[in-house]
């Protein structure tokens, strides 16, 4: 089995951001794994171990050759990558984006399953993975919480605000996966040797034939501006004297939840 | 002199402080407080190659550097010290008789399954009459039926009685009636092995993760293949496995003073009393300056003999300069962090309290510090 799973390589969350003069995100300097990607990976090692051979590649956009996050995800097991970096690149949007990753999963050949991230911790779109299934002519199916695979097809229980649907379809299939969906695991040692030799395919947007559709060129996005999120109001105070269970029980049978 | 650490180290130390500080800290306490081994953690760590730390990869191991080690430990450590102890313990004298006086049919048996995680290692040397007196004992193998007849008992011994413990490795004597010299040998008992039981965890002042029990030998065979090494040279074959173990020791303690420290920092400047944090007071202040200065001392201590060690020169007296150093310093250091937290510290919900008890130990463990000070005037000269 050949699962291919999109990882992005991102800012370190845990340092402030900045901004750009083009309302998009600085990424200069170290990118780590995006931590919602590694719930894919995983998935895609534990898939493959249960279908008792195959192999999972790695697919990653990212500026400047940056290969931290993608060596974290090769040191959890993946077998080889291909990383698509070049200048052209900066300034795609989401579908410029979709374009690159689906080459990239026709590059890899053979692929029985993208797994994706249901939206990466940067950029938030959440529309990158159904573009690419589209491009890719294949199923799409999103927010998975629970995946199956067996005799070529695949079963997910979607995520809904209810509880979730099972949805079914056959393989090749495009599958985002939502974050607890398995346990990612820690590389060991080893592993982290290991990928340090693992085969980083490097190409360019010309390589893979989409020179003039990606980058600023190719966006048919445009961020017009950012705002801050509005400041959280202070909430209401009651002093207790004596009956303020009595407000409880009201606000929160106003809530409708008792 | 540096001791800078190479890629390979440092992306060690990067596993382990990530494993440290989302596994073990989260975990780690509940068990302390239940007086319960985590195996469950330390089988996570098998798999990360943790527990092959000084064995190489030929046998199942990760091939660390010493200075690597006390690196890792330094994140280990940090976490909790129960579960450090428990993995030092395993990784130095629980292992390395096996790999460096076993014969290759004994490593691929009981070696490989320790490197590689899947089983913990013990060694049993000291006993109820025999501690710092280690030629004192008086467990004794005789040659019967081709094999050996192990009769006696050993106490304080970490590892062995767990859900993943292997069984031990331990030293007896073996001198005839004939013999005028006494002799040692060192042999493995796996678990579960007619006459081989063990009694319950010991329950100590710290250290309360760490399975340590008594260990009861009553008419116990083993095959000769159970024999580690020289039939002869036991007790030294143990004593070059110690020299190891001081340095791990040395590192659990450097690990316990950052520990302890952080916090204290931490508190001090959350403290409120007569208007200020109490960092702003002369008084903690120059505690914790005494401490983070002492640390850094027994840091380079510790470093200096595991890179001795790297560099395969002797390193028997840095080594119990390290202990005796590091390990004075977490009990001081210790004490003074929950003097610092004041009645919270003494408290046994803080996380100071905890290592406060773990701290005593450290005194007493691979070597009491009376034993560093003989083993460091005999180098002088003595």
């Amino acid at each position: 089995m050949h699962v291919v799973v999109c990882v992005k390589q991102i800012p370190d969350p845990a340092v402030p951001g900045a901004l750009d003069a083009y309302n998009t995100l600085q990424r200069e300097g170290k990118l780590i794994l995006d931590e919602s990607d590694s719930y894919g990976v995983e998935m895609a090692l534990q898939l493959v171990d249960a279908a008792g051979g195959g192999e999972v590649t790695l697919i990653s956009m990212a500026p400047n050759g940056e290969v931290s996050g993608l060596r974290t995800a090769l040191a959890m097991g993946a077998a080889k990558a291909i990383l698509v970096s070049d200048p052209a690149l900066a300034g795609s949007d989401a579908l410029g984006t979709a374009k690159v990753l689906a080459k990239c999963v026709e590059r890899a050949g053979g692929v029985d399953l993208v797994l994706a991230a249901t939206e990466s911790s940067d950029g938030y779109t959440g529309t990158v993975p159904a573009q690419m299934a589209e491009l890719l002519s294949m199923p799409a199916l999103t927010f998975a919480k629970h995946v199956e695979v067996a005799d070529g097809k695949i079963k997910i229980q979607r995520q809904t605000e209810a509880g979730y649907d099972v949805v079914e379809a056959s393989l090749p299939v495009v599958v985002t996966v939502t974050a607890g969906v398995v346990e990612p695991r820690y590389p060991s040692f080893k592993g982290i040797m290991a990928a340090k030799n693992k085969p980083v395919d490097a190409v360019t947007a010309a390589d893979l034939g989409l020179a003039d559709q990606v980058g600023w060129a190719g966006a048919r996005q445009e961020i017009t501006g950012v705002t801050q999120a509005p400041a959280r109001q202070a909430g209401e105070k009651i002093e207790d004297d004596g009956t303020g269970f009595e407000k409880i029980v009201g606000y929160l049978e106003k809530l409708k939840v008792i | 002199m540096d001791f800078s650490l190479t890629e390979a180290e440092r992306d060690l130390v990067g596993l382990c402080r990530d494993f440290a500080q989302k596994e073990i800290a989260p975990r780690a306490p509940l068990a302390w407080e239940e007086a319960r081994c985590p195996t469950d953690l330390l089988r996570e760590m098998g798999a990360l190659g943790l527990l092959g730390m000084l064995i190489p990869e030929a046998w199942g191991g990760i091939g660390m550097t010493t200075v690597g080690f006390v690196a890792a430990m330094e994140q280990i450590g940090l976490a909790d010290q129960s579960v450090a102890a428990a993995w030092q313990a395993h990784v130095t004298i629980g292992s390395l008789p096996l790999y460096l006086f076993g014969s290759d049919a004994q490593r691929e048996r009981w070696l490989r399954p320790l490197a590689e995680g899947r089983a913990l290692g013990a060694f049993g040397l000291t006993e109820p009459d025999a501690g710092s007196d280690a030629r004192g004992i008086t467990t004794r193998a005789v040659r019967r039926d081709g094999g050996w007849l192990i009769n006696g008992r050993k106490t304080f011994i970490s590892n062995a009685g767990t859900d993943m413990s292997f069984g031990v490795t331990l030293l007896a004597r073996t001198e005839t009636g004939d013999d005028t010299r006494p002799a040692y040998a060192t042999f493995v008992v796996e678990t579960g092995t007619p006459g081989f039981t063990t009694g319950p965890k010991m329950r100590g002042i710290g250290w309360r993760g760490l399975d340590t029990r008594e260990l009861y030998f009553d008419d116990v065979w083993v095959a000769d293949d159970h024999l580690v090494g020289d039939p002869a040279m036991g007790l030294s074959q143990f004593l070059r496995t110690l020299e190891v173990g001081r340095i791990s020791i040395a590192a659990l303690s450097l690990s316990l003073t950052q520990a302890v420290l952080d916090m204290a920092l931490d508190y001090a400047r959350q403290r409120e009393q007569f208007g200020q944090p109490i960092s702003k007071f002369q008084a903690i202040q120059f505690k914790l300056a005494d401490i983070a200065t002492e640390l850094e001392a027994a840091r380079w201590l510790t470093y200096r003999a595991a890179s001795l060690r790297d560099a395969g020169q002797p390193f028997l007296k840095e080594a119990s300069m390290a202990k005796l150093k590091a390990s004075r310093l977490a009990v001081s250091a210790a004490s003074e962090a929950v003097q610092i937290h004041g009645g919270l510290g003494y408290m046994l919900d803080s996380p100071v309290a905890r290592f406060y008890c773990d701290a005593k130990v450290l005194e007493i463990g691979e070597g009491t510090n009376e034993i560093q000070h003989v083993v460091i005037a005999r180098e002088l000269g003595c």
